[in-house]
């Protein structure tokens, strides 16, 4: 468990540091992809299993494949040569790296800092009951719809602003 | 077994990572993939605290807030996106230096 664990640890930030510090572009969102892949098999390992599939479907296969077209409809633009991080990177990653290193020494004095998991109780995490909670008037459901809406709201704002507005019309 | 800390301790990592990501990344879709690696760490954070304080509990809030952060993250993809390959069009570029109609 460890083992797999340090794995999956290393692969995701090392992927993640890829991401944030690839030249291209288009590389860089390749790098995004072996990172969700690495937060999926940590939901597996958190026994969510539900959750490990929808991250592969949701965003490996929705929202990275979004961002790789938004990646090729621009190409042409800011090639891939020269800085591609604002100069004064260096401060902005000693910076965060104190943060860090601050955050999680105050986050090791809570208490249940170090706290193993049990074994997942039987039924804990069954999807029959998250499905019904979704739905329970004195549950989710209130948030649940307003997620709905706002998912509609922002896919057909989304397609007015980029579709392509032809001369003469507003 | 695994301790929580070392999940908090990653999802601490991968957060700030993205950080960096949003902050020095001069292409705009570059700073949208910080912004997904945030919402990412964000998610470890509640699946283990979903699996480690909560998962003898009927209530499954963790479960359900990642439900909400991955809609929320859809919704907030596909509008960066629009915008940015709107704004590409109008002044081919999606570096984030050009974006400055607004500077007075």
């Amino acid at each position: 468990m460890k083992l797999i664990f340090l794995l999956t640890a290393l692969v995701t930030v090392g992927s993640a540091i890829a991401t944030v510090s690839a030249r291209k572009i288009l590389h860089a969102a390749l790098w995004l992809v072996l990172t969700l892949l690495g937060v999926a098999v940590l939901f597996a390992l958190l026994e969510a299993s539900f959750f490990a599939v929808v991250q592969v479907l949701v965003y490996i296969g929705a929202i990275s494949i979004l961002i790789i077209f938004a990646v090729m409809l621009s190409r042409s633009s800011l090639v891939d040569e020269g800085s591609q991080t604002h100069r004064r990177w260096w401060a902005v990653a000693i910076v965060l790296l104190a943060v860090v290193i601050a955050w999680v020494a105050a986050l090791s004095l809570w208490p249940n800092w170090s706290t193993v998991s049990a074994a997942l109780p039987a039924g804990a995490g069954d999807l029959a009951t998250l499905g019904k909670q979704l739905v329970d008037p004195n549950g989710y459901l209130l948030p649940f719809e307003l997620s709905s809406i706002l998912l509609v709201a922002a896919l057909v704002g989304a397609i007015y602003t980029a579709v392509e507005k032809k001369a003469g019309q507003a | 077994m695994i301790p929580l800390s070392w999940y908090l301790i990653l999802a601490a990592v991968v957060m700030f990572i993205g950080l960096y990501g949003v902050l020095t990344r001069k292409n705009l879709i570059g700073a949208l993939m910080g912004i997904e690696l945030m919402l990412n760490s964000v998610n470890i954070n509640l699946v283990a605290f979903w699996r480690y304080l909560h998962a003898g509990k009927p209530e499954m809030d963790g479960l359900v807030f990642v439900a909400m952060v991955f809609v929320v993250a859809a919704a907030e993809t596909a509008v960066g996106l629009a915008l940015i390959i709107s704004a590409y069009r109008r002044r081919k570029s999606v570096d984030a230096n050009d974006m400055d109609l607004l500077k007075g």
